[in-house]
């Protein structure tokens, strides 16, 4: 990389090339404000308006100030980042912004979180001079997204996020001027858009424009009601992300805590989601295996690759963009569904207690999740397996609500039945994570022997489209893995094409899998947090003493007890779901 | 499933149309334009067709079509009323000739009347600044307009 000259702030520098004013002064450890600007370096994604021009910075010798964030360094340049002519710009910019903007941080679901909050706080707004007519937009109520768009300011990073790493097309910027949001087609509700509600939207709003259905309410009341039982379930990657919300260091790994918070809040049974893994990967794993078979033996019925299905996100797109192949994916259900099928069927019989007695509580990283809790499947006279599905940051506020002090809380156990899971449960919260797990337990079954190593780091990484072949004692098994969407449809167009050649494809909606969901504490574009977070699943899955999912001696116990085979009849039932068009169609008006 | 219906003979025309232009995203504004010369106004189904010929997703159709002025999705009315809003017009009085039509319709600027009947736009100077205050109904033009005789010329039409 060529490396040229610059001055920043009276500091000279040797920085790359070809870089941003912006990244070269962070680089430096010089921190400009920002707000339309979002990156995640990670994945290679970057949203890059140039439009609030909060970033500002004076350039020597031209006369207009320049956004760092599109402005390229170039030799010999000397920069001021906070000259009083910058200072005074950036303050009239934000005002400008703020004339427009709803003054009700008090009960903002980005209250504490947002950026403009903390631009007004960092930039010293005392008062706002401007005093704009403010717009009144219909707030829309999705089952799993909130859009309340007098809030937005038009940063578009939304609309980046969707269109680009998701390719779903939900959002574009609508209008002009004044009048202007971002909003679906025809300035409809998100129910009536493509969105796959994967949330990635809100991960990216820089305010309170987009943000998640909140059932906080719902769940203390259920949890105050002495004739219900109260059972809660955490997905694999909340718990290297929990901690964040309570000023630990990202990657801190908090299962324990995690457990005893939950505890206190009282909740009646403490299980895990890692469990409900365990048991995808038996159905999963299984499936995998008899399609293989099936194949093997020239049976021109039985499609491969077989593709995951636990991303609630993957699934609505895929319904939505690829009506005709409906019978690719898995039919196992995601953890968060079967776990919820296992309480309310199993369970509640084990526990001798009515359905509607039971309320099932999961914890997730996941915004999707929240609208998969809904679907109509997943309902028995209209009583939902799962009734209430929190993000990660919801617990988090849970835990405040409940005034614990969660950096000081014993290291406590999950209950049993439902809380025990291996190392392979743990890292379905990373993207190819799945698709180690299925090929640990796949590897065994298959073989008839046992595995030497259960590292496969080949499937591990970032990459948004990653290859491997597995050499399954002389049967080369060829996996595919993406994660985003964009990435998802790019495999997805190759299969569709008939020339892949993958057995088993894993996706995952959002960038790092699940780690990376839309429901964990705000990363602000951060990527490093995600990659702490992936390495803290990693080392969770090496700490743990069984790593192999079919050796969960409590899955063993529940086919032994109550399902009989993998894939078999109750399986059939409850543990496997089916896939709906819901693709737009053009069609002749007759 | 959901379904968006539109005739085959449209249909086929937005085709032709987006493929004149090689079913480019990057031509979306000259297909729209196109398109609206063909049909008079751009319906929420003819984006639909448009974006799914030229890749696009049909919320960025929409965001073009609501932030050229140009672009309407209301059919215009049997007889559209086009009220002049050049300098001219508006020091003599254009903005109460067009507040009357307004009452008299009860519809807004860029809105037709519920009975497809009448439509209501502006117009930058249409060359007729000695006849200020100007209003276009279709072809015809109505010159020294006042809010008073709006209810007259309305009932030329109403019949
Ligand atoms: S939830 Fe995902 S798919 Fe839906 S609008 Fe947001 S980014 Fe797009
Ligand atoms: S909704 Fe949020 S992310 Fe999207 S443009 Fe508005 S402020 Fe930006
Ligand atoms: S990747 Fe994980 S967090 Fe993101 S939508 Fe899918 S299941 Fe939810
Ligand atoms: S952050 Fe640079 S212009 Fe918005
Ligand atoms: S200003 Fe109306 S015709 Fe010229």
């Amino acid at each position: 990389m060529e490396k040229i000259n610059i001055i920043i702030d009276n500091k000279s520098l040797q920085v790359e090339k070809g870089q941003t004013v912006l990244k070269a002064a962070r680089a430096a450890g010089i921190e400009i404000p920002t707000l339309c600007y979002y990156e995640l370096d990670g994945v290679k994604l970057e949203n890059r308006p140039g439009g609030c021009r909060i970033c500002v910075v004076e350039i020597e010798g031209r006369k207009n100030l320049a956004p760092a964030c599109a402005t390229e360094v170039a030799e010999g340049m000397v920069i001021h980042t906070c000259s009083l002519r910058v200072v005074n710009a950036r303050r009239t910019v934000l005002e400008l912004i703020l004339s427009d903007h709803p003054a009700d941080c008090l009960i903002c679901p980005k209250n504490g979180k947002c950026e403009l909050q903390s631009l007004a706080q960092r930039l010293g707004v005392r008062e706002i001079p401007f005093q704009g007519e403010q717009s009144t937009y219909r707030k829309d109520l999705s089952p799993a997204i909130i859009r309340d768009v007098d809030k937005c300011v038009m940063c578009r990073r939304c609309e980046t996020v969707c269109n680009v790493w998701q390719t779903v097309g939900a959002l574009s910027a609508v209008n002009r001027g004044f009048q202007a949001v971002v909003a679906p087609a025809f300035e409809q509700d998100l129910v009536k858009s493509p969105c796959t509600y994967c949330g990635q939207c809100i991960m990216a709003c820089p305010v309170g424009a987009l943000s998640e259905v909140d059932q906080t309410r719902q769940v203390i009341t259920a949890i105050s009601d002495p004739k219900k039982t109260v059972v809660v379930q955490t997905a694999p990657a909340v718990r290297v992300a929990l901690g964040e919300e309570f000023g630990m260091e990202p990657g801190s790994i908090v299962t324990g805590q995690m457990a005893a918070a939950l505890r206190r809040i009282g909740f009646d049974y403490i299980f895990d989601t890692d469990f409900a893994a365990d048991l995808t990967i038996m159905e999963e794993g299984t499936e995998l295996l008899t399609r293989i078979d099936k194949f093997t033996k020239g049976d021109k019925n039985v499609k491969l690759p077989i593709l995951t299905s636990c991303c609630p996100g993957w699934v609505n797109f895929f319904e939505t963009n690829y009506p005709d192949m409906l019978d690719v994916p898995s039919t196992a259900k995601s953890p968060q569904q079967m776990f919820g099928a296992v309480a309310k069927n199993y369970l509640t019989t084990k526990l001798g207690i009515k359905r509607e007695d039971m309320v099932v509580v999961s914890i997730m990283p996941c915004v999707a999740k929240k609208f998969e809790s809904q679907r109509d499947e997943f309902k028995e006279n209209g009583n939902p397996d799962v009734d209430y599905s929190l993000t990660t940051r919801e617990l988090a506020e849970l835990i405040r609500q409940f005034n614990i002090d969660f950096k000081t809380l014993p290291i406590e156990d999950f209950d049993n039945p439902l809380g025990e899971s291996t190392g392979a449960g743990v890292i379905f919260g990373a993207t190819g994570g799945v698709i180690e797990a299925a090929t640990r337990t796949a590897y065994e079954l298959f073989t008839g022997k046992k595995l030497e190593k259960v590292d496969f780091t080949e499937l591990r990484g970032l990459e948004g489209v990653r290859e491997a072949t597995v050499d399954f004692n002389g049967t080369p098994i060829k996996i595919g893995i993406a994660h985003g969407l964009s990435n998802a449809r790019q495999l997805l167009d190759e299969v569709k094409n008939g020339n892949s050649g993958f057995h088993a494809i894993e996706v995952m909606a959002c960038p790092g899998g699940c780690i990376g969901g839309a429901g964990q504490p705000f990363h602000h574009g951060n990527f490093d947090i995600i990659r702490k977070r992936q390495e803290a699943i990693y080392r969770e899955d090496a700490g743990k003493p069984i790593r192999k999912s079919h050796e969960n001696p409590y899955i063993q116990a529940l086919y032994k007890e109550w399902l009989g085979t993998p894939c078999g009849e109750i399986s059939h039932h409850l543990l496997h779901t089916h896939y709906f068009d819901k693709s737009k169609h053009i069609e002749i008006e007759g | 499933m959901a379904k968006v219906k539109l005739a085959e003979s449209k249909i086929n025309k937005i085709k032709e149309i987006c493929a004149s232009f090689g079913n480019k995203p990057g031509e979306a504004i000259n297909v729209l334009h196109k398109v609206q010369g063909e049909f008079g106004y751009l319906p929420a189904e003819v984006q639909e067709v448009i974006a799914q010929e030229l890749n696009v997703s049909v919320a960025q159709i929409y965001g073009i079509v609501t932030f050229y002025s140009f672009f309407t999705m209301t059919p215009k009315g049997e007889f559209p009323i086009s009220v002049c809003m050049g300098t001219a017009c508006y020091v003599r009085g254009a903005e109460k000739v067009l507040d009357e039509f307004k009452r008299e319709l009860k519809i807004g600027v860029g809105e037709t009347t519920p009975d497809g009947k009448f439509s209501l736009n502006c117009l930058r100077c249409v060359g007729a600044c000695g006849l200020a205050p100007v209003v276009l109904i279709g072809e015809k033009v109505y010159g020294r307009l006042t809010p008073d005789g709006v209810k007259d010329i309305l009932n030329e039409y109403r019949s």
